[in-house]
């Protein structure tokens, strides 16, 4: 079933497609099971009486959640949000239109919660909770990345992504979860980070790309683990410690904390940066997830918690990690809590501490992805719109050839990679390939205008989506580069201590 | 008094309550309803004062509808900038004395040619849903007779121009209405018309999407300060999940 299906093709001037009903009402991921549900504290298969139990869930959240109340209230249904969609503009299916996407809920939502859905049903479009909107729900609440593109252009700020959500939850509470993220969730609770990869596999892989560091540049980089009373806790994706691109960004972090001598240190503990707890629309899960690092931080006794390079990790760093783990005062109040990697860096920049040789990046020119997560809901620097300006203000410090991609699919309007939101995963490839479409379009159009040969991100889904993708689009895998690989290429080291 | 007079004034006691204690009971749920997590959109503003800018640019002018669709932005924009000036116009017949800039020339002259313009901006959006094929297919038979209805409304209302009623009198039943000082509507069909579809309009907004008005105020991802790195954020529902630790 997944390998059938084709690329879509690029086209020259994209236009809105035309409308293909149930286009992709066949792909669903895997299912959860018992063992990864009832250790998130979910039921393991469909409960008896799931229709009850969802619509009263569906009554807790709406009053738990503001924007889940007035967002299914409030749509215009004026169609302004139905091409943002980069799933729908992939796979031309109505219900991958935000608002299509939406109405999936709003039907039910109009049916056991408004007097008109309750006495005029078919006036209003609503819907009674059958077993096929379950399916429905279950395809299409997992076929939005909850980039929240489409939030950006509704004249009432409605986002899809916080309808997502609130699906997911839903089905989780009756037992209908979804295998990849649960499953992922499971690992860090009990390991401690996405990819179930204990302490003593860690350490090795840490000791190992010391030795490589150290042998391509002839300095003693350290690539600490638990170590007490360190400046910086770092917090990363765990594709950072072996994937590619991802690894050369954590060297990249290496390199500016040791230049810098800012002392720093990994934890075991908190050895994820993801809280797929987002995904799934959990506040308790997202919660248990963030404690973890204040946890790290207050075993490990530093001063500050800095983030890697990751979309929706950073965005839960950024815009909920006070709120679900805070207050900080155990830590330096000098600095934000917690730090972007990008943030340090470019305040190294600033303050003169780094030096760079640019001409180690001129065999590429690049552009920068904007993640939908870094751009759409978090800052950076404190100041509005840092979390646009200070990574290319990096790029262009430690390159020469940079260009930036159409305006329309940049910055707050950037297009999702295709595989966020808990969407990363092989049982999903056809919708991950369609729906990278928007931005190969861009990415394609750059390449033959300015020749560009590289694509930065800062975001470790994207980064692992782009390399699976590529392909499908006659690119190669290791044109997607870590932002903080292109500081390792150029950053000029001190070697004198070795 | 006439069974008309005492059908329509009872209706329209009716309509304005569902009208008002309606919405303010909606107001009064969200403003209840908690936001647990900061969500707003770029370009977030730092400060209560930024926000503030950004809504009221996005009610004046729908700033994100502009940047998303220029046609329907343009059709909306020109219906509602209509409707404001036409119930600018209509103040007259609720206030006694008319405060003078409601009796200015330019207030009632805009406020008449503004029925044109809403005509003119609903049909732009009646056929949008109707010839998109992406709008017609999320309309629901309620989008539709709600854009009738209005259109109706408006429809109305301009042939009063060539079926007029006493204006005097209509103006004394509002105020009668308001005072409680009541006095007879004129039954003429047009104007009776015209005064049914207002009131159907009055009932059907707190359980229509017309809830888009407060709504909009209430949107997380434009009325929030971004400011989550420096001040918690934690609904009441959370706080049980607190530790001390
Ligand atoms: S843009 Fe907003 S109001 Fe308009 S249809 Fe989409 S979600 Fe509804
Ligand atoms: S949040 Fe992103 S993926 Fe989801 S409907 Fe909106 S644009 Fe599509």
């Amino acid at each position: 079933m997944a390998s059938k299906f084709e690329t879509p093709e690029v086209r020259k001037f994209p236009v809105i497609p035309k409308l293909e009903n149930s286009a992709t009402s066949h792909l669903s991921p895997f299912k959860s099971k018992q063992e990864f549900q009832s250790s998130l504290g979910y039921p393991g298969e469909l409960v008896e009486n799931w229709q009850e139990k969802a619509i009263d869930k569906m009554g807790d959240l709406l009053g738990k959640y503001r924007s889940l109340r007035v967002y299914l209230d409030s749509c215009i249904q004026c169609g302004a949000c139905t091409d943002k969609c980069h799933y729908y503009q992939g796979t031309k299916d109505p219900n991958n239109m935000p608002v299509g996407r939406q109405n999936l809920m709003r039907g039910v939502y109009r049916r056991y919660f408004t007097l008109p859905g309750k006495y005029f049903p078919k006036l209003v479009g609503a819907t009674d909770l059958t077993k096929e909107v379950l399916d429905d729900w279950y395809s299409y609440y997992h076929q939005c990345s909850q980039c929240r593109r489409c939030a950006v252009f509704c004249p009432i700020g409605i986002d899809t992504a916080e309808i997502s959500m609130a699906a997911r939850e839903v089905m989780d509470s009756i037992g209908v979860g979804q295998k990849y993220c649960n499953e992922i969730i499971g690992k860090v609770h009990k390991i401690g980070n996405n990819l179930g990869l204990p302490e003593p596999a860690l350490a090795d892989t840490l000791e190992g790309l010391e030795e490589d560091v150290l042998d391509d540049t002839e300095v003693d980089v350290k690539f600490p683990l638990d170590v007490k009373d360190s400046e910086v806790l770092l917090v990363t994706p765990s594709a950072d410690f072996f994937a590619e691109p991802h690894v050369d960004g954590l060297i990249g972090y290496a390199k500016v904390f040791h230049q810098a001598g800012i002392s720093w240190t990994l934890s075991s503990h908190a050895s994820e940066a993801a809280n797929f707890g987002m995904f799934i629309g959990s506040y308790d899960n997202m919660k248990k997830l963030a404690m973890r690092i204040r946890e790290a931080a207050l075993e490990l006794n530093v001063k500050r918690i800095v983030f890697g390079e990751c979309g929706h990790a950073w965005r839960v760093a950024y815009s909920f990690l006070n709120t679900l783990a805070g207050p900080f005062d155990f830590l330096d109040p000098r600095y934000p809590v917690p730090q972007h990697i990008c943030e340090i860096t470019n305040g190294l920049i600033d303050q003169n501490v780094l030096h760079f040789d640019k001409s180690a990046n001129d065999d590429m020119t690049l552009t920068y992805h904007d993640s939908c997560n870094v751009a759409r809901a978090s800052s950076m620097g404190g100041i509005m719109g840092g979390q646009f300006t200070i990574p290319r203000k990096i790029i262009q410090t430690v390159a020469n050839n940079f260009y930036d991609m159409d305006d329309e699919t940049i910055r707050e309007k950037t297009y999702c990679c295709g595989g966020g939101g808990g969407l990363l995963t092989d049982d999903l490839m056809e919708l991950r390939v369609k729906g990278a479409l928007p931005r190969m379009e861009a990415l394609k159009h750059l390449i033959e205008e300015k020749g560009v040969t590289h694509m930065a991100a800062i975001c470790a889904i994207c980064k692992s989506q782009f390399s699976k993708v590529f392909q499908y689009y006659d690119l190669e895998l290791d044109q997607i580069v870590s932002l903080h690989q292109l500081v390792s290429n150029a950053l000029i080291m001190n070697k004198k201590e070795v | 008094m006439s069974f008309v007079t005492i059908l329509y004034a009872a209706l329209f006691y009716f309509a304005a309550t569902i009208l008002f204690v309606g919405l303010a009971y909606r107001v009064y749920e969200y403003a209840k309803i908690p936001a647990p997590l900061k969500i707003p959109t770029p370009p977030a503003p730092m400060t209560q004062r930024g926000v503030a800018i950004r809504i009221f640019r996005e009610v004046v002018f729908f700033e994100s509808l502009f940047s998303a669709t220029k046609w329907t932005w343009l059709f909306s924009w020109i219906f509602h900038l209509a409707l404001l000036l036409a119930a600018l116009r209509h103040l007259k017949y609720f206030t006694d004395p008319v405060w003078f800039w409601v009796s200015s020339e330019l207030v009632q002259v805009a406020g008449h040619y503004a029925a044109y313009l809403m005509l003119a901006g609903l049909l732009g959006l009646f056929a949008r849903r109707v010839f998109v094929d992406r709008v017609r297919y999320i309309s629901s038979p309620s989008d539709y007779l709600i854009l009738v209805l209005i259109i109706a409304i408006a429809g109305s209302g301009l042939m009063m121009k060539w079926f007029p009623s006493d204006i005097l009198a209509i103006k004394l039943f509002f105020v009668g209405l308001l005072t409680f000082n009541f006095s007879e509507l004129p039954s003429d069909a047009v104007l009776l018309i015209h005064l049914s579809l207002v009131i159907a309009l009055m009932i059907i907004f707190p359980y229509s999407k017309l809830l888009h008005a407060p709504g909009l105020f209430f949107s997380p991802t434009r009325n929030q300060v971004d400011n989550a790195r420096s001040k918690r954020h934690v609904a009441d529902w959370a706080k049980r999940m607190e530790s001390t630790k």
